[in-house]
């Protein structure tokens, strides 16, 4: 695996998630003799052309037929073959969502997904583009694990454990090119467990993606306002660490979820399905997208829009430590 | 009597006796009911390519080098299930369990390589894009196995189909053989009235495959269509086979309330007079 060190780190942030994905690729396959990448006519843009270029035997581009991708895959691995796929997160979960319940569900084969720009990283694109439903419906299917990685560091590690995983993976990409660093250094990272960040006392911060960055952020900000918030990297949805929610549980006034996705079924939802069932957990606090399309606009206007910056995550937090409810104020989504 | 007649003739009677298999397990399922039709027009089939076509092994069901045949058209259970059954997969007996609670043999068929059933199926139009990957690590790995898909007419309907039929003609698939089980109903009624697709041939020359056209009931021509030398190279075949659903019992036959339903005890009797030796 390559190193993690700042300056991987910083390489792997300009490179943005899905340059980094084809680093991390390239790498990994070098030494795995039965890895095949498919991609719906989307090298370029997942960051393949060098695999392309070194590995012509274990590459497929399978045109513009998301369907056809998945089941293709699913054929490769059912003959032995640990299959990653390609192509936009929003298309690989929707239009190819039956293959992806069947094929990587309920035939259990070993298909690796790599679901690009998952969320509104697209930006002016539109909602086409946008995968804010994506780890909803993963989730929802039997026996998938669905990933979503913080950073450069985190693909790289999260890609590298995939080479030896067995069964049915969903992997989440979000950012554009520059993403915030939150790994510099070296760190244990295993499927299923999540990674605390930050210790806290007043407030537990759940976060994924390139949330996760901004949720370190609106800690800091709260602890300059006298809130103590701990922050955990939940990169793996499913199947969830429910021991690590089960404890901020035990400590936090207040849980908080932040994710680059609608609030409705993404970790969000995982956290208050798991908190729900213990009862008398702590109020939940949903940051994420509201539950409508909005216009297009550049990433970080969206993030701004959208309230999912640093600062602005704090200002909710604080804002519903003040009040008694926990929806998402619209006052505080800015209007359309 | 020569080899090929002696084939012909084991082929038949195993038709046979698989078709009245299947009656069974349809009378066997009760209130559940079976998609009987669908399963009768492909028996012929599934006789000559698990009894005359394809390099099997019950005893080595993971073979490597062995023939794959994935039933995509899932409704087709019976002719799948009544094929392993032939061929040692199942035992009779086991084929007693059909539709009861945690059977290894569902209405549709669900995934379990170690007794012959490769792919879990249902849902349509999945199964071509599944043998072009496992056609592809054949090739990949120069194994000399080939992949059968077998689909529905009606099911060609769905478009995930025709993303593989393109795709199939383009990794040049020689060792995939499609098969068409061609008999003119799908669910609603009449294929040309629910969706004609026309020409299924023109169709799939047009996407680069080779076809052939033939009798799916006339066990030697399958038997020619899946065996004799292929015309054109480097590219994947599809056997359209025109069929009759129901076929074999004169009540059934072409009637489309056969889709799926449950059978009486005197309908069976009547039916299995008229596949009687």
């Amino acid at each position: 695996m390559l190193p993690i060190n700042a300056s991987n780190a910083r390489l792997w942030s300009m490179l943005g998630s899905r340059g980094t994905f084809g680093v991390a690729m390239l790498e990994a396959a070098g030494g795995a003799e039965n890895i095949m990448v498919l991609t719906a006519d989307l090298s370029v843009t997942s960051g393949l052309e060098r695999f392309r270029g070194a590995h012509p035997d274990k590459f497929l581009n399978v045109g513009i037929a998301e369907q056809n991708m998945i089941g293709i895959a699913a054929g490769l691995a059912k003959e032995g073959y640990n299959t990653f796929v390609t192509t936009f997160s929003n298309f690989a979960a929707m239009r190819s969502y039956e293959q992806i319940r069947l094929h990587l569900g309920y035939m259990r084969l070993n298909v690796k997904v790599i679901g690009l720009a998952g969320g509104m990283a697209m930006g002016h694109f539109g909602n086409t583009h946008y995968g804010i439903e994506d780890m909803a419906l993963m989730r929802a299917v039997p026996g998938l694990t669905v990933i979503a990685p913080a950073d450069g560091a985190e693909i790289i590690k999260t890609v590298d454990a995939l080479i030896t995983h067995q069964g049915p993976v969903f992997v989440r990409l979000t950012g554009a090119m520059n993403n915030p660093i939150v790994y510099a250094e070296d760190y244990n990272f295993t499927i299923g467990k999540a990674v605390r960040l930050r210790q806290g006392t007043d407030v537990a911060i759940f976060a994924c993606g390139t949330m996760v960055f901004e949720s370190l952020v609106a800690a800091r900000n709260l602890e300059a306002q006298g809130v103590s918030a701990s922050v955990t990297n939940m990169h793996t949805l499913k199947p969830l660490d429910t021991d690590a929610i089960e404890e901020a549980c035990s400590y936090a006034a207040l849980l908080v979820t932040v994710e680059e996705h609608g609030v409705i079924g993404g970790l969000g939802g995982a956290v208050a399905e798991c908190a729900a069932r213990r009862g008398g957990a702590p109020r939940q606090l949903f940051i994420g997208l509201p539950d409508r399309f909005g216009k297009s606009g550049d990433y970080k206007y969206l993030l701004r829009k959208y309230g999912l910056t640093g600062e602005q995550i704090a200002s909710n937090i604080m804002a519903t430590l003040g009040s008694r409810t926990c929806n998402v104020p619209e006052s505080r989504v800015m209007a359309e | 009597m020569g080899e090929r007649e002696e084939l012909i003739n084991k082929l038949r009677a195993m038709a046979k006796r698989m078709r009245r298999t299947a009656l069974a397990m349809t009378l066997g399922a009760g209130p559940h009911g079976a998609h009987v039709g669908p399963s009768l027009s492909i028996i012929d089939i599934c006789a000559v390519l698990y009894g005359g076509v394809m390099q099997i092994d019950p005893r080595n069901p993971l073979w490597t080098e062995r023939d794959r045949f994935l039933l995509s058209k899932g409704h087709g259970a019976l002719g799948l299930y009544t094929a392993l059954a032939e061929t040692g997969f199942f035992t009779r007996e086991e084929l007693n369990t059909f539709e009861t609670p945690e059977t290894l043999l569902s209405g549709q068929p669900a995934m379990c390589v170690e007794r012959g059933i490769e792919i879990s199926s249902g849902s349509l139009g999945l199964g071509l894009s599944i043998g072009i990957g496992v056609a592809l690590a054949g090739k990949k790995a120069q194994r000399r196995y080939n992949t059968y898909v077998l689909m529905g007419d009606g099911e060609c309907n769905e478009g995930a189909v025709w993303e593989a039929a393109m795709a199939a003609a383009h990794f040049k698939l020689d060792r995939l053989i499609a098969i068409i089980d061609a008999n003119g109903l799908q669910s609603d009624g009449l294929c040309s009235t629910v969706m004609d697709m026309v020409s299924h041939e023109a169709k799939w020359r047009s996407f680069g495959w080779e076809t052939r056209c033939v009798d799916g009931h006339d066990v030697s021509a399958l038997l020619d269509a899946f065996t004799a030398t292929r015309k054109t190279p480097n590219c994947p075949l599809v056997v359209i086979a025109t069929t009759v659903k129901g076929r074999g019992v004169s009540f059934m036959e072409n009637n489309n309330e056969w889709h799926h339903n449950r059978l009486s005890q005197a309908q069976y009797g009547a039916a299995l007079q008229e596949l009687a030796d």
